[in-house]
């Protein structure tokens, strides 16, 4: 997921949940039966798991930019020498 | 959000914390409930009324217990509990209350019931204070909730009284 698709993820679930939640209070309570609340909300909990949980294709509509790799290799990391560790050898730039 | 276990936890607090909420608003929604039980007990027979070994009194009643609690049961109601218990004033205490019957009512369908029965608990006293008293009769409900607070209630019903001599 990319970080658009975290935070689209992040208030589906809440919003879900709230209003199975919701949902299954009102119903419940107006039929009159508790095993009706408790598997409206069961059902809504495993639902929003499956819409926001996993990493669907929906999520990675912004994807990240990484670099080019040519312009990547102009920049090239800092070489470490491991034999010359005494001395701190300045890193290289172009 | 970042990642599968990240998020499935997110999810499943959260679905809990949420339950936590519709239970208590589960059992807030009893106190909406009026309720209007209605309750008669008769004492048919004093079947024996003896002074045992120990110096205490006791008796054996024969009664008919007969009620309409069908409107206790909420959407939120597991169970209720109900008891008999006669009360009466001696000189040592100024109360005593001993429990005659108890039931367990699970549904509303089974809460219109009337039984004829002898005590199922003996009525027994602290002492030899039992001739010719007058004593309550109450009915008290436990109203045992799915989530959330129990009610307890009760109805009295005044004067029953004991014979002057030993049966």
């Amino acid at each position: 997921m990319d970080w658009q698709g975290q935070k689209g993820a992040e208030i589906v679930m809440q919003i879900m949940l709230v209003v199975f939640a919701i949902a299954g209070l009102g119903t419940g309570y107006t039929i009159g039966s508790f095993p009706t609340m408790m598997l409206t909300f069961a059902g809504g909990v495993v639902l929003t798991a499956l819409i926001t949980v996993p990493n669907w294709p929906f999520f990675n509509r912004h994807p990240l930019k990484w670099l080019d790799p040519s312009e990547a290799e102009r920049h090239p990391k800092p070489q470490v020498d491991v034999a010359a560790a005494s001395k701190k050898k300045a890193p290289k730039h172009k | 959000m970042h990642s599968f276990g990240y998020r499935a936890n997110a999810v499943v607090t959260f679905a809990v914390t949420i339950l936590a909420v519709m239970c208590g608003m589960a059992s807030l929604s009893d106190n909406f409930n009026s309720p209007s039980p209605t309750a008669d007990v008769k004492v048919l027979n004093i079947n024996w009324f003896q002074k045992q070994p120990n110096g205490n009194d006791e008796v054996s009643l024969t009664l008919n217990i007969s009620a309409d609690l069908s409107s206790l049961f909420t959407w939120n109601a597991k169970q209720v509990f109900v008891f008999v218990a006669a009360e009466y004033e001696t000189p040592q205490n100024a109360l005593n209350q001993v429990s005659l019957w108890d039931g367990i009512i699970q549904s509303k369908e089974h809460a219109k019931f009337w039984i004829h029965t002898t005590n199922k608990y003996r009525f027994t006293d602290q002492g030899n204070n039992l001739r010719g008293k007058d004593f309550n009769l109450t009915l008290h409900w436990h109203i045992m909730p799915k989530t959330g607070k129990m009610f307890a209630d009760k109805i009295v019903m005044t004067g029953y009284s004991l014979p002057e001599e030993y049966r």
